[in-house]
């Protein structure tokens, strides 16, 4: 008989294996699913995982790709942390993307070295009104934050298919839905010659520096981690809850709402109906992979971006459909929350006759 | 069914033991049980025999729980045998424990707190198919033994006392032959302490052995027959408390010579540091009791205390003092160091120097799964400039939690340990010196030394005093009588949200704070008809 049993401390060894365990179940498991699927399993486990990164441009690839994902799951890793469930950085994505695209649109003839700030700027203003919106409720009438937050993704995206098909469109586009170019002024500058390596991944990296201090040095960092771990000690010192849900809403929100700029004025460079493949959500799970940690949600975007770029390649090489990718993300998802009950839990095999009954 | 009314099961197994012939009702014989780096119970063996009330005497960390745990089945030992009324048994779970007809009242309940009293009981059962007839009995225990629940009452809704009502009852319901009791005075008044003992000497005469797990040793010497001292997870004696003072089984508990609080000289005292006047508020809790009109000024150097049976206003007290209620009592209503504080928050207060210790550590005065460095910024870091900048500074954060290990004596492996890895009375130790090394104008402190063991609750104590000698009011909030009586200058009681008028310590007995604990304000004439219709805990003594 296999039994769990609590352990009297909680893990530390497992709370960083954990990570490691789920992806090793979630290769064996995708193992399986694509060898029901007719493929050779180590055939396509390469494609899906080795070969995006056999070279220096794939590996460029993988950091495009993680860039938008390290960004919003610091933000959102710093609303975990107090218990403030921001799950719609899908929302403040597109609506940074909207505000800080707008601008280079409305200035689309500019050539001022003071554009690109300006639309980091509003981005950041674009993404942090949207998550103002479910702190608001939630501080005021108690809203469940989970709720409103996903909510309003669909209403930012729609928002966004609305401008594109209509204000926004592109006079010159052939009547696709689509916006301007941005001009060159609007476009981040490509940091490494001959790939897609944009400004936004080197702000990513401030980003988890600056999100390591805040969360481990600062006062405020303090504060969250207090109100997240005993909301009753935060209340004896004072420490606001109120005020830290508006933290962390608006900061996880001004942070996707940056990441949303970034796609749209690096990789994509103009508006468009989808301007993300779900980062926002993707970087929920990029968030728990790196334990809440900003040097660990680093290495868990890399991770996750490699499953975008799996998938592609997948699709190409292998004719698999792009769900695999989404199912790569989900079965990592489950493994790791399964795997966290060991940081709390052994596992027992075999039964002491005894301890069989249970009353 | 394992249900039966208690006075017609314990009448049967009192009619077929004799005290002290026959086999004992149980004997451990050499149980040992050890923990990764800790050997818990270290060859124990002692026997209760059938009627005797017998005490177990230890240190927190002695190995009291763990030998607890053994005997009801919750843990195995890894050698050594337990022998049930003359025979080797094996206690299997505490459903077998419960069968074989032992009785366990947890020092934590084991309670479901969303679930009401009855439901409680009826999950502790180890058969209930019959509700109705369970909450007769419940209630016709409840009446025999004195014990007022309502039932239905959800657990969440309850004081810390009543849910130990709980507990008892639903032991008294099993038909026990041994009965555990874990500290089971804590929330009692003396009256109500005085019934449970009439309740466990009745219980005793029928037959049935009671192990008494206390560290207060006047109660033990005015209950038991018999006691057995660990200390380490050793045997260390045996003796019969009777024909032993307080002080020399508190020595053998902790091994060494103890010495009583130092009062100091008889102290002046100085300006009303902290003045309550008229206060009044809803409770924040949906079954929490509304202070009414409370009233009481603790001058520089005094130590008020504020007894009462647990659940008559005193949490809501503490968390209107330090600031924690959701709705803001009237103007004026509190003032610190004469500056009126009510809609001032926590930190506010405390930068006018009032500092604030909590009755729960973990997760209300400590966060658990913090270091203790962490815990000590956590209160500190204002008072005692730890953060610059909006930046925490590790080295004087880090040298504020040494200093406070060092001068609180907490025993741990640094400053980095997690608070909620240290016992119970090291971390009390370290949150009270946390607050006392503000060097606070005002301590407001509740339960100083619950669940404490005596050489942390005499070294919490002596710190109060010195710290009221420099001049500090002191406000503690004790269900503990002997801790009120040992080290405060005054005292008021707490009953139903009211307030007694504040009495000096040498001028009042502990008949009559029992009688105010009970809410009988008409003792000091300003008359409030004690509203006795409805059932209630703690009144008691009004007869």
């Amino acid at each position: 008989m296999v039994r769990l049993e609590p352990r009297r401390q909680h893990s530390q060894a497992m709370v960083y294996l954990s990570p490691v365990l789920a992806i090793l179940m979630t290769l064996v498991v995708g193992g399986i699913i694509f060898a029901f699927m007719g493929k050779n399993p180590f055939d396509a486990l390469y494609t899906f995982f080795i070969l995006p990164i056999n070279n220096s441009y794939g590996i460029s690839e993988l950091f495009v790709k993680a860039t938008p994902l390290v960004i919003i799951a610091v933000g959102l890793a710093m609303g975990f942390r107090a218990n403030v469930w921001n799950i719609g950085a899908e929302g403040q994505l597109t609506m940074g993307a909207i505000f800080g695209g707008g601008l280079a649109l409305y200035f689309h003839d500019s050539e001022s070295i003071l554009l690109m700030p300006a639309m980091f700027v509003l981005g950041a203003l674009g993404g942090a009104f949207w998550g103002a919106i479910p702190a608001l409720l939630r501080t005021k009438f108690n809203a469940n934050e989970i709720l409103t937050s996903l909510m309003l993704t669909y209403v930012a995206t729609l928002f966004l298919s609305f401008l594109v098909h209509g204000p926004w469109r592109n006079p010159e586009g052939f009547n696709f839905p689509e916006s301007r170019p941005f001009p060159d002024a609007g476009l981040l500058p490509i940091i490494f010659e001959g790939s897609r390596v944009h400004l936004g991944t080197a702000v990513a990296v401030f980003v988890v520096i600056a999100g390591w201090l805040l969360l481990s040095k600062s006062v405020i960092g303090f504060q969250l981690r207090v109100v997240g771990k005993a909301p009753q000690a935060a209340r004896h010192v004072g420490f606001r809850q109120k005020r830290m849900v508006w933290f962390t809403l608006l900061l996880g929100g001004a942070l996707a709402g940056l990441a949303g700029l970034f796609e749209v004025s690096g990789p994509i460079g103009q508006l468009q109906p989808s301007i993300s493949p779900g980062y926002g959500f993707t970087a929920i799970i990029v968030a728990f992979l790196g334990r809440l940690h900003p040097v660990g949600i680093l290495f868990g975007g890399l991770i996750m971006a490699l499953t975008y770029l799996g998938g592609e390649l997948a699709q190409i090489t292998l004719g698999l459909p792009n769900a695999v990718t989404g199912l790569f993300q989900g079965i990592l998802l489950f493994f790791l929350l399964a795997s966290d009950v060991l940081t709390k839990y052994r596992i027992r095999f075999g039964s002491i006759a005894a301890k069989g009954r249970t009353a | 069914m394992g249900v039966a009314t208690v006075t017609s099961t314990t009448g049967e197994a009192g009619a077929n033991t004799v005290k002290g012939a026959g086999p004992a009702q149980l004997e451990v014989r050499g149980v040992t049980k050890a923990f990764p780096g800790c050997l818990a119970n270290d060859d124990i063996s002692f026997r209760i025999e059938p009627g005797e009330i017998h005490a177990l005497l230890g240190e927190n960390g002695a190995g009291k729980s763990t030998l607890v745990k053994i005997i009801y089945g919750v843990l195995q030992a890894d050698e050594g045998e337990l022998i049930w009324e003359g025979k080797p048994v094996t206690i299997a779970s505490p459903h077998d424990a419960r069968e074989m007809g032992i009785g366990l009242v947890f020092q934590h309940f084991s309670l479901f707190e969303t679930m009401t009293v009855l439901e409680n009981i009826a999950l502790a059962m180890n058969d209930v198919r019959d509700m109705d007839a369970l909450r007769k009995q419940v209630l016709e225990v409840e009446k025999t033994y004195g014990l007022p629940l309502d039932p239905d009452r959800h657990v969440y809704t309850l004081s810390v006392g009543e849910r130990q009502r709980i507990e008892i009852v639903r032991c008294l319901l099993q038909n026990p032959k041994l009965l555990i009791l874990d500290e089971p005075t804590s929330v009692l008044t003396p009256q109500e302490v005085e019934k449970l003992f009439e309740t466990l000497r009745r219980l005793a005469d029928e037959g049935c052995a009671i192990l008494y797990i206390s560290h207060k040793l006047h109660e033990v010497k005015a209950l038991c027959q018999k006691a057995t001292v660990l200390r380490g997870g050793k045997v260390v004696g045996g003796c019969d408390p009777r024909e032993e003072t307080a002080k020399s089984m508190a020595e053998m508990m902790i091994g060494q010579k103890l010495t009583a609080p130092d009062r100091g000289k008889s102290r002046e005292f100085g300006d009303v540091r902290l003045a309550v006047s008229n206060l009044s508020l809803e409770s924040d809790e949906q079954f929490g009791t509304d202070l009414k009109g409370i009233n009481l000024e603790v001058r520089g150097g005094e130590i008020m205390g504020v007894a009462g049976v647990a659940g008559n206003g005193q949490n809501e007290l503490f968390r209107a003092l330090a600031g924690e209620t959701e709705q803001q009592a009237a103007p004026d209503s509190i003032k610190i160091d004469g500056k009126s504080v009510a809609h001032f928050g926590p930190r506010r207060r405390r930068r006018l120097g009032a500092t604030f210790v909590p009755e729960e550590r973990n997760g209300h005065g400590a966060v658990p799964d913090m270091s203790l460095s962490e815990n000590g910024f956590l209160t500190a870091f204002r008072r005692m400039a730890l953060s610059a900048r909006g930046l925490i500074r590790e080295v004087p954060t880090k040298s504020f939690a040494d200093n406070i290990i060092k001068t609180f004596d907490v025993r741990t492996t640094g400053s980095g340990a997690e608070a909620g890895s240290l016992s119970g009375g090291n971390l009390q130790k370290f949150i009270v010196g946390r607050e006392i090394l503000q060097d606070p104008g005002v301590l407001v402190i509740s339960q100083p030394t619950w669940g404490v063991d005596a050489g942390a609750a005499s070294a919490i104590h002596q710190a109060l005093l010195d710290l009221a000698a420099k001049g500090t009011a002191v406000l503690v909030i004790s269900q503990d009588l002997d801790e009120i009586y040992a080290i405060c200058d005054s005292v008021v009681v707490m009953a139903e949200g009211k307030m007694s008028k504040p009495r000096p310590m040498a001028d009042v007995s502990i008949e009559e704070i029992g009688l105010l604990m009970g809410g009988l304000h008409d003792l000091e004439g300003n008359a409030t008809p004690a509203n006795n219709t409805q059932v209630e805990g703690g009144r008691v003594g009004q007869a």
